[in-house]
């Protein structure tokens, strides 16, 4: 089986999105499973500033080389900050999934999505079971 | 139903080759970046698996006549040891296939043909060649590596067939590659210089192997579909079931040089003329985008930006072109819209991006 770092601190979803929770808000990226699946990434779309996202549901897009993938919504909230830097580096997502290419932060009016994500040990799991 | 595997699969897998479904074949698409296996045959040599690729035999007196009649490049003035690419119509001057023939002999040819195209193109040359032309289908017994990029001579010099620098391009010999008796051609489907060499199935992995092995000194990465497919679009070759089928015409797919116009007298012949005396509908376009992201199959052609705006065409073939690093495509439009320079609107999930209609290839790698 390939490598994934799974950073312990984070929380994941079943959509291979990783989030994070900074005080009053979450951000949000791909986790290093999805951004290998990818491949080279050549965009992303991303929800403009100010927009609603819900739980489950697409709300931007990420192109590699070959595919173009949605991105689902790990948990809801407002979009707070969107990382520009992604439009005209979109290979940092493939560079450094968990730094600098992290996509973006939402505020939520609570933790309630947060706390059922999946915690490392249980989305290493969900990787394992799609990779045998 | 299962997926055929070529005599590679397993080297595949052992190289970490990510497997996709293609034309019911098992086939990586990549091995790492495709972007870096794409820089690799622009710049030095990449080595792909494309034994999914069929081989259609003609042998006998009536071989050459029979082939004359089924594909749309001149057969009787090729020579031995040379390479044409053509097309197989049907009686509508749609196209079957687009192949490669191949004069093996005065009275023996060989079609090199699309993996997904392998049955309906033995079914149609049985069907339209006269018995004595015996038409056999060796797609299962014969493996086809492509050895594409500026180093794919010195490779196969450090593999013992040095000889092949020697080809000119579209020409083909007999030679030892590896110790293993094969036929290399001088073609390839990248828009780079390169080689195609065909072996025994049997005799492929071998030749793999020590292709892989010989030319990792010399930069060599083994590259799988994605690769292929942008670097064909760099070149502007078309790809049957997108730029091709059943009922596009070659004068509108632009591959008019490759069809015999004045002598006629293959199927399809009257029908593309025909078409061609009537008022055109479509012609493909080569385009690049102006704005933000990639113009994928499939996506609508619109007549402008504005909200409401007709769809007057298709994209048939989009891909960021690593090496020009913007988005290029191909698509049908209507004549008037074809025009170098002119402005087209590509809808990408609803959103209009801009595009603009340029000469193709959109990039001319040395040869």
């Amino acid at each position: 089986m390939a490598d994934y770092e799974i950073p312990q601190e984070l929380r994941y979803s079943i959509e291979d999105e990783w989030v994070r929770h900074d005080e009053d808000r979450f951000v949000i990226g791909v986790t290093d499973f999805a951004q290998q699946q990818l491949g080279d990434i050549v965009f992303v779309e991303l929800p403009k500033l100010g927009a609603r996202l819900v739980r489950g549901d697409p709300f931007g897009v990420i192109e590699s080389v070959k595919a173009v993938s949605d991105l689902f919504a790990p948990v809801s909230g407002t979009v707070v900050e969107l990382n520009e830097q992604l439009e005209d580096a979109p290979e940092m997502v493939n560079a450094d999934c968990f730094g600098e290419g992290w996509i973006l932060a939402l505020e939520a009016a609570d933790d309630s999505g947060f706390e059922e994500l999946l915690d490392a040990n249980a989305y290493q799991a969900h990787v394992q079971e799609r990779e045998e | 139903m299962s997926l055929r595997r070529t005599p590679l699969y397993d080297a595949h897998v052992a190289l970490g080759g990510r497997m996709v479904e293609f034309a019911g074949f098992d086939m990586p698409v990549q091995y790492g970046s495709i972007l870096e296996e794409h820089a690799a045959v622009r710049e030095r040599v990449g080595l792909f698996d494309v034994s999914h690729m069929g081989q259609i035999h003609l042998s006998g007196p009536k071989a050459v006549e029979a082939a004359e009649r089924l594909v749309s490049c001149p057969v009787a003035s090729l020579r031995v040891g040379r390479v044409r690419y053509g097309l197989l119509c049907n009686e509508e001057g749609g196209v079957v296939d687009d192949v490669t023939v191949y004069r093996v002999a005065d009275d023996a040819l060989f079609l090199c043909v699309n993996a997904a195209n392998i049955e309906k193109d033995y079914r149609w040359l049985v069907r339209h060649a006269p018995a004595e032309a015996g038409v056999r289908n060796r797609s299962d017994e014969t493996g086809l590596l492509a050895l594409q990029g500026p180093a794919s001579g010195d490779v196969l010099a450090a593999v013992g067939a040095g000889a092949a620098a020697e080809l000119k391009r579209f020409a083909f010999a007999s030679l030892e590659v590896a110790g293993v008796a094969a036929l290399v051609s001088r073609t390839g489907y990248t828009g780079s210089a390169g080689f195609e060499i065909y072996a025994e199935a049997g005799d492929c992995a071998a030749v793999f192997s020590a292709l892989l092995d010989k030319g990792e000194a010399l930069g060599l990465r083994p590259a799988g579909l994605g690769a292929r497919d942008t670097l064909r679009l760099e070149a502007a070759l078309p790809l049957y079931g997108h730029e091709l089928d059943d009922t596009t015409s070659p004068l509108e797919a632009g591959l008019g040089r490759f069809v015999k116009r004045e002598a006629g007298g293959f199927i399809g012949a009257e029908a593309i003329e025909r078409r061609a005396a009537a008022p055109a509908v479509r012609q493909l376009a080569g385009f690049e985008l102006e704005g933000r992201g990639v113009a994928r199959a499939g996506y609508p052609i619109l007549e402008s930006a504005d909200e409401g705006a007709r769809e007057v065409g298709t994209v048939t073939s989009g891909a960021p072109s690593p090496t020009l690093g913007k988005s290029i495509g191909l698509g049908y439009v209507p004549p008037a819209l074809a025009e170098l320079g002119g402005s087209l609107t590509i809808s990408i999930r609803g959103r209009g991006v801009q595009a603009r209609v340029v000469a193709t290839p959109f990039v001319v790698a040395g040869r």
